[in-house]
C-alpha cells in the first residue's frame, strides 16, 4: 500500500473502487484487525486498530470476499454460533436471529444445512450474520462477487434495508462500477493509492459533464440556435447533435422548451464511473494478471457469466 | 429496543469477566466440533471400520502365524494384546483428523469468522483440542464395547479408569494435532503429517507389538513416542497381569501408570501452549 488517508462518516455508505490487486482487501484486512499495518494509524469507531484489536472486533461486522459460513451447520446454527461468539445475550439473540432471517428472506430455510444453499442465499446469510451483533461498521469485501446480476440487485436491496434499520456505516470494496453507484462516496484506488475521492456524481463531473444528443429536421439551424441561445458548441455527429453540458438533467428540459426547431429525438447520457476510472488512471478496470488466476479459481461463475470486465 | 440500545447491551463488558469470556469461546468452538461430528455419519462409520478391519484381519492373521508361541510366552492371545492398541489407533487417528479440520476451516473460510471475533485466539486452540479429544474418546468408547468379543472382561471401575486414560491420550494427541494444524496453510501438508508423523507414531507406540527386547535405537524411539505413554495404561488396565509383564520400561524399570498419564498430560499442555501461541500471532 502506498500512502492513503481518508475519513468515513457515521452512517455513510463508502465504497473502495479499484481493480484486483489495488490494495482494497489489504485495507479492509487492516481495518478489521486481520493484518497488522506497517505504518500509519487507523481508527475504527473511535479505536486505533492495532492498539485495541478486540475492542474494534466487537464493534464491526464483516462480510468476506469468500464465504466463511460453516456449511455443515444450518442457517440458524451459523447465526446462533456468531451471536454466542459476540456475546449477544440469549433472549436478544433468539429475537434478533428470527428478525434477520426475515429480513434476508431465509426464514423458511432456517433449519437447512448451509451446504444446500445457492451462492446468493449464502451471501444473504452472511450479511445477516455480519449485522447480528449490532456493529457500528459493516465491512463488505466484494459482497456480490460471483453472483448473477439479478441476485446482486437483490443483495443491494437487502443491504439498503439493513442500513436503514440499523443506522450503520457500510464500508465496502468492489470492482463493479454499477455497484459503486449505490455508495454515498467512493474512493478510487489504484496501485495502493487513492486517486480520487467523492460522491459518484462529483467524480463523474470530473469527466466534463453529461452528453445530450438531439436530432431535428435541420441540424445546421439547430446548431446555430444552440450557439446563440445557450452559448454552447454543438457537434454535428452522424445526423444528430452532441452537446456536452455540466448538468444534463437541468439542461435538457430547457433545451426542448426553448428550441424553435422541432425536436425529433433527444437523449441524455451520463459519463459512467468506467469513464472516470479510465480518465484518472489511464487504464480500464480489469483483473490484473497475477490475480486473475486466483479470481478465476475462486469464481468460475463470474468469469463464465459476465466475461472479464473491461 | 432500538438498535442503539441493543448495541449498548451487546458491547457492554461481559459480566463474567475475562475468564468467563475465554471459557465461553472455548465452549463455542467445542460445541461446533461436536455438532459437526454427530452430523457426519459417513466419517463416523469409516473411522470405526478401519480399526475393526485391523482387529479382525490383522489380529486373526497374526494370531494364526504367531500361534501358541505368543500366547504361551505372554499369557494372552495376540488379538487380545492388539485390542488396546486398536482402541488407541482409533483415538490417534480421530484426534489428528479432527485437528486437521482447522486447515480445512482455513481453506474454506470459516476460520476467519473465528479469527476476527472478539475472543481470545488461544480459546480457539483450546476449544479445538477439546473438540478433537471428545470425538476421539467417543470413538474409543465405542470400541470398548467390543471387549467381550475378544475375551476381555470389564468392570465399572476399569471402564471408568479406561475412559480417563483414553481422555489423557486423546487430549495429548489432539493438542499436538492443533499445534501442527495451526501452522499448516493447505491440505497438501496433510499427506506429510500422515506418512511422517501419524504412521510412525502408531507403529512405535506398542500398539502392534510389545516394546520389549527391541534393538537399542528402536527402544529409544519408542520411549520418545508420546503415544507409548498413552497406550500402556490402557493395555495394563484392560488385560491386567499378562500386560503388566510387557509394560513400558525405562532402564529396566516399569513406568508407573500415574507417571505415564502425567507424561501424556504434560505433553498435551505443552502442545496446547504452542498451538495457542501460533493462533495469537497475526498474519
Amino acid at each position: 500500500m502506498g500512502s492513503t488517508s481518508l475519513a468515513v462518516g457515521r452512517g455513510e455508505v463508502f465504497g473502495f473502487l479499484g481493480p484486483n490487486g489495488a490494495g482494497k482487501t489489504t485495507t479492509i484486512s487492516i481495518l478489521c484487525t486481520l493484518v497488522r499495518k506497517t505504518a500509519g494509524e487507523a481508527y475504527v469507531a473511535g479505536t486505533e486498530v492495532d492498539r485495541d484489536p478486540s475492542e474494534v472486533r466487537r464493534r464491526i461486522g464483516l462480510v468476506f470476499q469468500d464465504p466463511s459460513l460453516d456449511d455443515q451447520l444450518t442457517a440458524r446454527e451459523n447465526l446462533e454460533l456468531h451471536g454466542q461468539i459476540y456475546g449477544v445475550p440469549s433472549a436478544l439473540r433468539k429475537q434478533r436471529i428470527d428478525e434477520l432471517l426475515q429480513v434476508v428472506e431465509l426464514a423458511d430455510r432456517a433449519s437447512s444445512q448451509v451446504r444446500t444453499f445457492s451462492g446468493g442465499m449464502k451471501r444473504r446469510l452472511e450479511i445477516a450474520r455480519g449485522v447480528l451483533h449490532h456493529p457500528q461498521v459493516l465491512f463488505l469485501d466484494e459482497p456480490t462477487l460471483g453472483l448473477d446480476p439479478q441476485t446482486r440487485k437483490h443483495i443491494w436491496s437487502y443491504l439498503q434495508d439493513v442500513r436503514k434499520r440499523e443506522g450503520i456505516t457500510l464500508f465496502m470494496t468492489t470492482h463493479y462500477m454499477d455497484e459503486a453507484e449505490f455508495c454515498d462516496r467512493i474512493a478510487i484506488i489504484d496501485h495502493g493509492k487513492i486517486v480520487a475521492l467523492g460522491s459518484p456524481s462529483e467524480l463523474k463531473a470530473k469527466v466534463g459533464g453529461d452528453v445530450v444528443t438531439v436530432t431535428t429536421g435541420d441540424s445546421r439551424a439547430t446548431a446555430m440556435e444552440i450557439a446563440e441561445r445557450f452559448g454552447m458548441t454543438a457537434l454535428v455527429d452522424n445526423g444528430s447533435l452532441r452537446i456536452e453540458v455540466p448538468d444534463g438533467a437541468a439542461f435538457l428540459p430547457r433545451l426542448v422548451r426553448e428550441l424553435t426547431v422541432p425536436v425529433q429525438t433527444v437523449a441524455l447520457s451520463r459519463p459512467s464511473l468506467d469513464d472516470v476510472f479510465l480518465k484518472l488512471t489511464g487504464h480500464a478496470i480489469r483483473s490484473e494478471g497475477s490475480d486473475f488466476d486466483k479470481a478465476m479459481m475462486r469464481n468460475m461463475g463470474r468469469i463464465m457469466g459476465r466475461g472479464p470486465r473491461r | 429496543m432500538t438498535a442503539a440500545a441493543r448495541r449498548a447491551t451487546i458491547t457492554a463488558p461481559s459480566p463474567q469477566g475475562a475468564i468467563g469470556g475465554f471459557l465461553r469461546a472455548v465452549y463455542i468452538v467445542w460445541w461446533r466440533d461436536v455438532i459437526r461430528y454427530g452430523r457426519d455419519r459417513v466419517r463416523l462409520a469409516a473411522s470405526l471400520a478401519q480399526p475393526l478391519l485391523y482387529l479382525v484381519i490383522f489380529g486373526s492373521g497374526l494370531s494364526a502365524s504367531l500361534g501358541a508361541g505368543f500366547a504361551g510366552a505372554s499369557g494372552m492371545s495376540y488379538t487380545q494384546f492388539m485390542y488396546p492398541g486398536i482402541i488407541s489407533m482409533a483415538i490417534l487417528f480421530t484426534s489428528i483428523f479432527a485437528a486437521m479440520g482447522i486447515v480445512w476451516d482455513r481453506e474454506f473460510g470459516f476460520l476467519k469468522e473465528l479469527l476476527v471475533a472478539p475472543i481470545e485466539r488461544s480459546a480457539i486452540a483450546v476449544g479445538k483440542a477439546l473438540g478433537g479429544a471428545t470425538q476421539a474418546i467417543f470413538q474409543g468408547a465405542i470400541l470398548l464395547v467390543l471387549a467381550p468379543l475378544v475375551g476381555v472382561s470389564l468392570t465399572v471401575t476399569s471402564a471408568l479408569l479406561l475412559l480417563g486414560f483414553m481422555a489423557a491420550l486423546a487430549f495429548g494427541l489432539s493438542a499436538m494435532g492443533v499445534a501442527i494444524a495451526a501452522r499448516m496453510r493447505s491440505m497438501q501438508g496433510f499427506q506429510m503429517v500422515m506418512n511422517f508423523l501419524m504412521m510412525p507414531m502408531f507403529f512405535l507406540s506398542g500398539a502392534l507389538f510389545p516394546l520389549v527386547g527391541l534393538p537399542g535405537w528402536m527402544t529409544v524411539l519408542t520411549r520418545l513416542d508420546p503415544a507409548s505413554y498413552g497406550i500402556d495404561p490402557i493395555r495394563r488396565t484392560l488385560l491386567g497381569e499378562p500386560a503388566e509383564r510387557l509394560a513400558l520400561t525405562i532402564g529396566d524399570q516399569p513406568v508407573p501408570i500415574l507417571a505415564e498419564v502425567g507424561v501424556m498430560l504434560v505433553f498435551g499442555i505443552v502442545m496446547l501452549a504452542i498451538a495457542a501461541r501460533s493462533f495469537q500471532q497475526r498474519d
